[in-house]
């Protein structure tokens, strides 16, 4: 953890990895779609799910996907300011498997367009994603990071990393992932995830959006701030 | 770093882990941010100072506050002070209050009860507390690089643990201890919280996490106490760390911030949970 995480956030209580930390999950998904969510389905795994209410996790995850920081005072009300902003919120409890006792699956329906995102949070109100849309992809939201929806060829990961080279932006972290075609078959659907150092100028995500090879491409804020 | 190569620095401990942590540039920066946040936690001190409002639950929210208002039979009033600041934060976290998670906002009473309360007591400056806030922050970040800091990973010993140690640390420190003696402090508090497990009554962060604050406040105290005598933890300070984290990693999930062990359940604890549930 870095100086600030340890002595920080400044939030909203009762606690950093089931209110901050759900806070910022629930941004990061939040940001993935380009408009507000109208429906969502959180599902809330291990310790999310024994003590969800005791931690003010639903209202957390309400609020980040309002757009709300962890230190923003109307996340105790996120409930009721949800359904007045027309989000349709659900929550269930569900065994995830071997993951991080605090995690949580987000299925959203937005305007057009549907995600799913999985992260946890790991403590202190730091977290992880881990899954989007089912690839299994890997950052913290304590960077700009960069997701990426693409053709699985050769080249793209070659070229996304060149062009960000030539805005002199530095990659802190890079995961990439294929879908659930066979190896060696290729032309399927793969993501990539890129934390940054510093966020890439506008004409570099508007020239990397029209490659042919990428469907959609998402640049999301750093939620570690505050 | 580890707590041996921070121990052996020529000065201050905080000062290394500044240079350690934070290029000179971005030094000036980061000191205004933990100025600020150190705002932050005086403010939720005093707002929960001032407030007899129940948390949700109705099981905390006016403990600071009696406390504070109380008279002191002891004649200790360094104690008194300690413990209603870290009561004071943690009330405040439990109404969904404004609180500085240090490190999480279970144990976020510890350190400004330790730091503040005796920064006031004393009668040092705000600015005075900004270097030692550096070092509980450098303290907590080695910490973290053993073990995640959270109740759910290893018990409360690996929250409020931290917590106490970043504390006991902070105040050596601020008294005029050197890196070693602050180092020591921290591993003192640290091996004296071994083993405690996260019981949360409902799974709420109020009891015991509330009087657990103000215990462990003090407990920070007593280790920079201890400290500035020239006293010293037998085990080195990492294996400290280490063993934290093997205890934690033993506790069964029932004892990690799952709300399912200890206190949260005995007859009275469950039945907050289910009068909570409805
Ligand atoms: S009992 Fe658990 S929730 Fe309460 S302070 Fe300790 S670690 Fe945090």
């Amino acid at each position: 953890m870095g100086l600030l995480e340890v002595i920080g956030p400044v939030m909203v209580g009762p606690s950093s990895s089931h209110t901050a930390g759900a806070c910022r999950l629930a941004l990061l998904a939040r940001h993935t779609l380009l408009s507000p969510p109208t429906e969502a389905t959180l599902t809330l795994h291990g310790s999310f799910a024994k003590t969800a209410k005791g931690h003010g996790t639903d209202r957390a995850l309400a609020a980040g996907l309002l757009g709300y920081q962890p230190d923003d005072a109307r996340i105790p009300e996120a409930l009721t300011l949800a359904a007045r902003e027309g989000l349709d919120l659900e929550f269930v409890t569900k065994d995830l498997g071997d993951v991080h006792p605090n995690t949580v699956q987000f299925s959203l329906a937005a305007e057009g367009e549907t995600l799913t995102l999985t992260g946890s949070s790991l403590g202190g109100g730091v977290v992880r994603v881990f899954r989007v849309d089912g690839f299994e992809i890997n950052f913290s939201g304590g960077y700009h990071t960069l997701l990426v929806r693409h053709t699985d060829r050769a080249g793209v990961i070659a070229t996304v990393a060149r062009v960000l080279a030539d805005d002199a932006v530095n990659i802190a972290t890079l995961h990439c992932a294929r879908g659930s075609h066979a190896r060696g078959q290729r032309g399927g659907a793969a993501m990539m995830s890129l934390e940054l150092e510093t966020p890439p100028s506008a004409h570099v995500l508007a020239y990397l959006a029209q490659l042919s090879a990428v469907a959609w491409l998402r640049l999301l804020p750093d939620v570690m701030q505050g | 770093m580890t707590l041996y190569e921070l121990m052996a620095a020529p000065g201050r401990a905080s000062e290394a882990v500044l240079n350690d942590t934070t290029p000179p540039e971005e030094q000036s920066a980061l000191l205004t941010t933990m100025r600020g946040r150190l705002g932050e936690m005086r403010s939720a001190v005093r707002r929960g100072l001032e407030s007899d409002a129940p948390s949700r639950t109705g099981m905390v929210g006016w403990n600071a506050k009696t406390l504070w208002e109380r008279p002191d039979p002891l004649g200790a009033p360094l104690l008194k002070r300690v413990q209603a600041y870290a009561m004071a934060v943690n009330e405040e976290n439990a109404r969904m209050g404004r609180i500085v998670a240090a490190p999480t906002a279970g144990s976020a009473g510890t350190l400004p009860g330790a730091l503040i309360g005796v920064g006031d007591e004393l009668g040092f400056t705000d600015d005075a507390l900004v270097m030692p806030l550096v070092l509980a922050a450098g303290i907590g970040d080695i910490i973290s690089q053993t073990m995640f800091i959270a109740g759910a990973s290893g018990g409360c010993g690996a929250e409020i643990g931290p917590s106490a140690a970043m504390a006991a640390a902070a105040v050596c420190e601020l008294l005029g201890g050197s890196a070693r003696q602050a180092v020591h402090a921290a591993a003192m508090a640290l091996m004296n919280t071994i083993g405690l497990v996260c019981d949360p009554v409902g799974g709420f962060v109020e009891v015991p996490c509330v009087s657990r604050n103000a215990f462990y406040s003090v407990h920070a105290v007593a280790a920079a106490q201890l400290a500035l005598a020239g006293l010293e933890s037998f085990i080195p300070p990492d294996e400290v760390v280490s063993a934290m984290a093997s205890v934690g990693r033993l506790l069964p999930p029932e004892l990690r911030e799952t709300g399912e062990g200890g206190l949260a359940d005995t007859p009275t604890g469950r039945r907050i949970a289910l009068q909570m549930a409805k």
